[in-house]
């Protein structure tokens, strides 16, 4: 490939990460001023897991996603991503780690200046140098796409957009670069129903298409019962529960028994158990045409 | 070094070629083969994924692409494969990635002719705007309970406090500027004496306060315009007008107000300050004693030069503070426009003051305050 030689002297890449947790928080604290956000906070994600990281608002969802990426410094404690320590190097060190993981701020975070594709097209120019424009717009086009937004929305500027478009404009560019590791917060507030139920089938697919280990802030009840693998319980400045959600019905923890034994909570379990009841029955109708055909 | 995907062409017997890929076909690693794909001449009849260990939906992507550009057959994916060849089929996609642009033909004039109209426009508004400032201020005057006190407080102090040392120095320096320039000039008559006049007469009628106009211009305007704007891209003003708050009362009345009451004091403060820096700069270099030249300032300089100082400089402050605001306030959609409405209002301000001044100058003289 000697039109390409000029590229041998892109950074080598890491392969795929095959360790058991791509995420590993240990003994995390953070501190603004006086006020205690995290205190000993650990936390293990698995390979390949879609976890649910539930809490109330302001128990520090968002400020742990922002320790494990690397944009808040702990006070103390240990974040390993992908095998790398991101509290003891600089951010800029840890290109290797950024390039394979995806962000969803909560806000958005969409660069006002650029149009969806534009937004979406910017990693894979930072990242990849050698992808031509043209397979970089295709991508940026699927992408937007894929994210569940119109064709017309690709051209349109942060400003133009509704609430929910913006979000789903943010996942598209959390997405651009196939990360291993997708981090989304919160994203089917502001979504309708429908869209948000497309939303949840989505990231299930990409996390068993591409084996996605996806950490997943969510206040949606129905979005944890669709599709985490587990769910970890954030309250009292630590991680206080991981596991399925029959697991944590188990637990004896006011918040946890609150969480999900409130209304709402039976609302969506009643509506999860409704939905396999009636696979279960389509899936006995089947059968035998299955059978025979 | 990377390890790009490979791929190889065989020749098949019945018609067409085959494209086998193979390795990782995924984003970090298609780059290369994906370019020199584009251009491959030679049809295809099937695009085949046996070899691939690893695929994303970019490395679906290329291979359906190909595919599709060929109108080949996929053989060999695995499920993955094929579910991602789904996944990115479904939404594929010509869509434009910037809003289509005008030939340059048509650009360049509409751009002129727009702004030219928005420059008509902007006169009318900026008069509006003033108009609203004052029905603000109408409407605190009869509800002075309405009047934000703190805010202007916290104005002034910006304006007004924060500034003082940046604008002692510039004065300072430009005192000693004037006043070394000055005698160099005027020794040559025999006249250094009237070095004194000069510092002190140019200091108080002009440089003081349009100094401190443009640099209260830079430093003050120029936050009022990014205040605001970013403000109104947040959609704080908005949310503000929704509850009943007047966003003119809120956040412009305080900041033109403290400009205006901030001018004249900083305006002065600039005067004094330079004719120091004169004192100190006539004291070492022209054997004229530091407070001999205070003294004689007081016999050479008449009152109305202070005037003149003190009349212009509330309407710089205006006019700063006004600039900024309207600037402000003009933000709409993006990031980028605070930073253009930001450097807009300051360059106006600047501009308007320098402009002003100029006709200052000609009225003064020809009441005959000269
Ligand atoms: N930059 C900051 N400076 C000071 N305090 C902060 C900052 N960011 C977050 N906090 C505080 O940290 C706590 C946790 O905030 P965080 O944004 O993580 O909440 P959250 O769990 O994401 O809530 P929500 O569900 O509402 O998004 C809050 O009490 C907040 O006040
Ligand atoms: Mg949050």
């Amino acid at each position: 490939m000697s039109v390409f030689d000029h590229l041998s002297d892109l950074p080598d890449l890491p392969a795929r990460f095959t360790g058991d947790y791509p995420i590993m928080v240990e003994g995390l604290t953070n501190r603004f001023g006086d006020q205690v956000v995290h205190e000993n906070l650990s936390l293990k994600v698995r390979r390949g897991e879609v976890l649910g990281v539930v809490g109330g608002s302001g128990s520090g969802k968002s400020v742990l996603m922002r320790s494990i990426i690397g944009l808040q410094r702990p006070a103390e404690g240990r974040v390993e991503v992908l095998g790398r320590d991101i509290t003891a190097a600089d951010l800029d060190q840890n290109i290797g780690v950024r390039r394979r993981w995806g962000v969803l701020f909560q806000g958005g975070a969409l660069f006002s200046t650029l149009t969806v594709g534009e937004n979406v097209e910017v990693p894979l120019r930072q990242y990849y140098p050698e992808i031509v424009d043209d397979l970089r717009h295709e991508i940026a086009r699927y992408k937007v796409r894929l994210s569940g937004l119109p064709d017309a929305a690709t051209s349109k500027y942060p400003s133009e957009l509704s609430g929910g478009m913006k979000k789903r404009a943010g996942v598209a560019r959390a997405l651009a670069l196939d990360p291993e590791l997708l981090f989304l917060d919160e994203p089917t507030a502001g979504l309708d129903p429908i869209g948000a139920a497309a939303f949840d089938r989505l990231t299930r697919d990409l996390a068993e298409t591409l084996g996605l280990t996806v950490f997943l802030i969510t206040h949606d009840l129905d979005t944890l019962h669709e599709i985490c693998d587990r769910v970890a319980v954030l309250a009292d400045k630590r991680v206080i529960a991981v596991g399925t959600i029959p697991e944590l019905l188990a637990s004896d923890h006011p918040w946890i028994q609150e969480y999900f034994n409130g209304p709402r909570g039976r609302a969506a379990m009643e509506s999860k158990e409704r939905a396999v009841h009636k696979a279960k029955a389509a899936m006995d109708k089947d059968a035998p045409r299955g059978d025979t055909g | 070094m990377r390890d790009w995907a490979e791929y190889s062409i065989a020749q098949a017997d019945g018609g067409g070629a085959s494209l086998a890929f193979s390795g990782r076909l995924v984003v970090s690693t298609v780059g290369p083969i994906d370019h020199e794909l584009r251009d491959l001449e030679t049809p295809l009849a099937s695009v085949d994924l046996a070899n691939v260990t690893e695929m994303d939906t970019v490395g679906a992507w290329v291979a359906w692409r190909i595919a599709r550009d060929h109108g080949a057959q996929i053989t060999g994916a695995s499920e993955t494969a094929a579910r991602l060849i789904d996944a990115v089929k479904s939404s594929a996609s010509d869509a434009e990635i910037v809003p289509p642009r005008r030939p340059l033909a048509e650009r360049v004039p509409l751009a002129v002719g727009e702004m030219v109209y928005a420059w008509g426009g902007g006169i009318v508004n900026l008069l509006g705007f003033l108009g609203a400032i004052l029905v603000a201020m109408g409407q605190t005057i009869r509800h002075p309970s309405r009047f934000r006190l703190r805010s202007l407080v916290h104005q002034l102090e910006l304006v007004g406090v924060n500034s003082l040392g940046i604008i002692g120095l510039m004065s300072f320096l430009i005192g000693i500027v004037i006043a070394q320039q000055g005698a160099v000039q005027l020794r040559q008559f025999g006249a250094e004496i009237y070095t004194i006049n000069l510092t002190g007469r140019l200091t108080l009628r002009e440089l003081g306060v349009l100094m401190t106009a443009i640099m209260v211009a830079g430093r003050s305007g120029s936050a009022f315009a990014a205040q605001i704007g970013t403000m109104k891209l947040t959609e704080e003003v908005d949310a503000m007008r929704t509850i009943g708050v007047s966003p003119v009362e809120a956040l412009v009345l305080p900041r033109v107000m403290a400009a205006v009451l901030m001018m004249p004091l900083l305006g002065f403060f600039s005067a004094v300050v330079g004719i120091i820096g004169g004192a100190f700069l006539a004291d070492l270099a022209l054997d004229i004693p530091f407070f001999t030249f205070l003294r004689r300032i007081q016999e050479v300089v008449p009152l109305h030069d202070v005037w003149v100082g003190l009349v212009k400089a509330p309407v710089f402050g205006l006019i700063v503070g006004l600039a900024g605001c309207y600037q402000g306030m003009q933000v709409k959609s993006n990031a980028e426009e605070v930073g253009r409405r930001t450097t807009m209002a300051v360059v106006h301000a600047i501009f308007m003051v320098i402009v002003l001044d100029a006709f200052f100058a000609i009225f003064f003289t020809e009441i005959g305050w000269d």
